[in-house]
């Protein structure tokens, strides 16, 4: 890959580097030559040349990585491009985004997928990993050429914003997908049963008059898959999982030993479909915010590993989109940028422990979709985010640089910062600059 | 020009949702619909109250009588009412809602009467515009104007509000009236019931505090005043019920049914009625329906919002003539 030709080097002085997957937990220098680390802890030999930065104490952690965002380049580059996406996630200490296929054209042809990679590439701030359609035109009809879409460098299929339509085609694309080794994510939703619904069915639905989305649109689907991954084999990621029924179906899965995986948001543990009341259509994405025991139940699918990893479903749309009915206002929030201060939110009050929200943001997602990165270790990539624990803030439309600001989290204190953010060993973003710094 | 109008005011800009209001306001409302009930028997029925005030009825979905119910009602006070209804604006050019109230803000209005098919629509441009709004429905969420009409309809037939048992009988679901009603009529103190299908009523009814029956027999049991909504016809299309036919017989009124509740029960509708299909043979109970009394308070109701909530409870300065 071109972005890997562009590598840094540096040091870094005094951090504390945390990789729980590779059980390291110290203080001390890190030395980054040419993209890769060359050593970490008390480090012998510095080269004269290389940029040197203090890091006063802040916890080093392996960049984080994304498997769900949407970066609308090509067709909406109104919402977002790849390059305003990349300042997000470099911003909100993600090193490595998997981007979602639902674009103009959709990315279900090689020459898409490459034109997306080689556009990061020239921006050079973060690593951009294309999610190819399972479907044509995400259509629900024939598949894509999944093959050809990996060789192309896709790293996973989805026809997200969309399900996979019909359990026929989900078993088609779980047997064919085993020729590239590559997971089949499903946005797990029954629209018939959704029916048009606008937000979490249930008594705030009821109030406001809106018409609901029930649970069961998404457990059934996810149960669907399940059945249809049992009969196929493949590997199977739910996507988005926001349901205590979805939570007690996918742990029930990997009990039998299928190959699933799973996903939630920050919004999913943070949020209930009360905020709808307050942040209107900021608060519309789907699926629905839900209630207060699914937000409990997904936190406890994370503590207890049913949950594997953390997305953000960063969704951009532009404020003339957002600010109207809420019926016809577009599913979808941003949130790159609020991700890791929500995440730790969980650390702040005792739901999670620090090393398993770095697993759950860094290293599982890298992991299961065997992505050459979230690692700190000699050799490895080196690709890492410098994080203040103790900053607190208020998220103002500033904090935002995304080119859309449709979050909920709007006006809300959250804690943890990101200082900087360092992707193939070269700093690509900096917060002390305000700044990314791309190529 | 001597109508004496109790000074009530109403210390709010809007009227967004019934649940808005306190029971001393809507007691002080219905104070204030009264006086203009009166005025409606006059020869003369206009007051002065709002002359020179404009109030924009934009209407986004079908209305005749809101719509022309608010009408009068500005009309009586002396506003200069100005209707837009979607097939002849810039609506139909592709113009956001958004840009439309910040355009008729702009154009001088002081009060904006919406009616819209997307829930939360009031409440969300009450945010965005400094005139006032009046919610005249929105979506399956609110119609509140149409509540209160409804409760002052009963308190005068049954001379009270509190104790008495009502049976709201129809497609709740998809009803912006019945959700007004439930909350204001709980908080007058009776004692609310819906009746229907289980297809057409929320599931999470109960959690309003009300009493749910799938049979019109046991519903109406006692009820000493019976809503019936409307049912749009496309329901049965979209599979909540399986005829037309079938919700006739067994949800529909007619005087037989009529006798399961109390013997001076009132029949109520929000009109317009399906006839044949929500009531079989009307004119056999037309002394036990209050369908054209409700029409008729409608007016009164809707000038009482108007009048306490822009010329703000003080006819006197607001008669004296411009200087």
């Amino acid at each position: 890959m071109h972005q890997l030709e562009r590598k840094g080097s540096f040091f870094l002085k005094n951090v504390r580097m945390l990789d729980p997957a590779q059980k390291v937990d110290r203080t001390g220098d890190i030395l980054v030559l040419e993209g890769k680390v060359r050593d970490f802890g008390v480090v012998a030999e510095v080269p004269s040349s290389i940029s040197v930065y203090e890091g006063g104490g802040a916890l080093l952690v392996p960049g984080f990585v994304d498997v769900h965002a949407h970066f609308r380049e090509p067709g909406f580059e109104y919402k977002e491009t790849i390059e305003s996406g990349s300042k997000a996630a470099v911003s909100g200490g993600f090193t490595s985004v998997c981007v979602m296929a639902n674009t103009n054209p959709v990315n279900d042809h090689p020459g898409v997928t490459r034109e997306m990679i080689r556009k990061a590439e020239d921006i050079g701030l973060c690593r951009i990993f294309p999610i190819g359609a399972v479907s044509i035109g995400l259509k629900g009809e024939n598949l894509s050429e999944m093959v050809s879409l990996a060789e192309a460098g896709c790293i996973a299929f989805s026809d997200d914003g969309l399900p996979v339509r019909t359990a026929k085609l989900m078993r088609r694309a779980l047997e064919y997908s085993i020729m590239t080794g590559l997971p089949i994510i499903d946005h797990c939703e029954d629209r018939d049963l959704s029916d048009g619904g606008v937000m979490n069915e249930g008594w705030v639905s009821t109030t406001l008059g809106l018409k609901g989305i029930p649970n069961a649109s998404e457990d059934v689907v996810i149960a669907r898959d399940i059945e249809v991954l049992r009969l196929t084999g493949g590997k199977l990621h739910i996507a988005h999982l926001s349901t205590e029924g979805g939570v007690r179906l996918v742990r029930q899965a990997k009990k039998d030993g299928l190959p699933v995986t799973a996903e939630t948001c920050p919004h999913y543990f943070s949020l209930t479909d009360e905020s709808v009341r307050h942040h209107h259509t900021n608060a519309k994405m789907n699926p629905p915010l839900r209630q207060e025991a699914d937000r409990k139940a997904v936190i406890e699918g994370l503590a207890d590993g049913t949950i594997d990893m953390i997305a953000t479903d960063h969704a951009p749309h532009a404020s003339h989109e957002k600010e109207r009915e809420f019926d016809q206002a577009p599913f979808g929030i941003i949130g790159l940028e609020t991700a890791f201060s929500l995440g730790y939110g969980l650390v702040e009050s005792g739901e999670l422990t620090l090393e398993k929200l770095i697993l759950l943001m860094a290293n599982h997602p890298a992991h299961h979709f065997r992505l050459p990165v979230g690692e700190v270790r000699i050799d490895g990539l080196a690709d890492f985010t410098l994080l203040d624990l103790s900053k607190r803030q208020t998220v103002e439309k500033d904090f935002f640089r995304s080119k859309s600001r449709n979050s909920p989290f709007l006006g809300s204190v959250i804690g943890g910062e990101v200082k900087k953010t360092f992707m193939n060993g070269r700093l690509v973003f900096d917060r002390a600059k305000d700044k990314e710094v791309g190529r | 020009m001597n109508l004496s109008l109790p000074v009530h005011t109403l210390e709010k800009k809007h009227l967004l949702s019934i649940s808005d209001l306190s029971v001393p306001e809507i007691e002080g409302i219905f104070k204030t619909a009264d006086s203009f009930l009166d005025l409606s028997s006059r020869s003369v029925r206009k007051v002065p109250s709002l002359r020179g005030k404009i109030i924009v009825n934009l209407f986004y979905e079908p209305s005749t009588r809101t719509r022309t119910s608010f009408e009068i009602a500005g009309k009586r006070l002396s506003a200069d009412v100005i209707n837009i209804t979607t097939t002849q604006s810039s609506v139909v050019k592709g113009e956001s809602l958004l840009d439309t109230v910040r355009t008729i803000e702009a154009l001088g209005a002081d009060g904006i009467v919406i009616r819209h098919s997307a829930s939360g629509v009031p409440q969300w441009i009450a945010k965005q515009v400094g005139c006032h709004v009046i919610n005249a429905g929105d979506g399956l969420r609110e119609h509140p104007t149409q509540a209160l009409l409804d409760l002052f309809t009963i308190q005068k037939r049954k001379k009270k509000l509190s104790g008495l048992t009502v049976a709201i009988v129809g497609d709740v679901l998809h009803s912006r009236v019945a959700r007004s009603n439930i909350i204001a009529m709980q908080m007058m103190g009776m004692n609310v019931r819906v009746v229907g299908p289980p297809t057409l009523i929320p599931k999470e009814a109960r959690k309003w505090g009300l009493e749910v029956f799938h049979t019109l027999r046991e519903g109406l049991d006692q009820a000493d005043v019976i809503m019936l909504l409307r049912l749009q016809l496309e329901r049965q299309a979209s599979g909540y019920i399986p005829s037309i036919e079938e919700y006739s017989r067994l949800f529909g009124l007619s005087p037989e049914k009529l006798s399961w509740a109390a013997p001076d029960a009132i029949v109520l509708h929000p009109g317009p009625v399906n006839r044949g299909i929500e009531i079989q043979g009307e004119e056999m109970f037309a002394d036990r329906s209050a369908v054209l009394d409700q029409v008729h308070h409608g007016v009164a109701i809707r000038m009482a919002i108007l009048y306490l909530l822009m010329a703000g409870g003080r006819p006197e300065e607001d008669n004296r003539a411009p200087a």
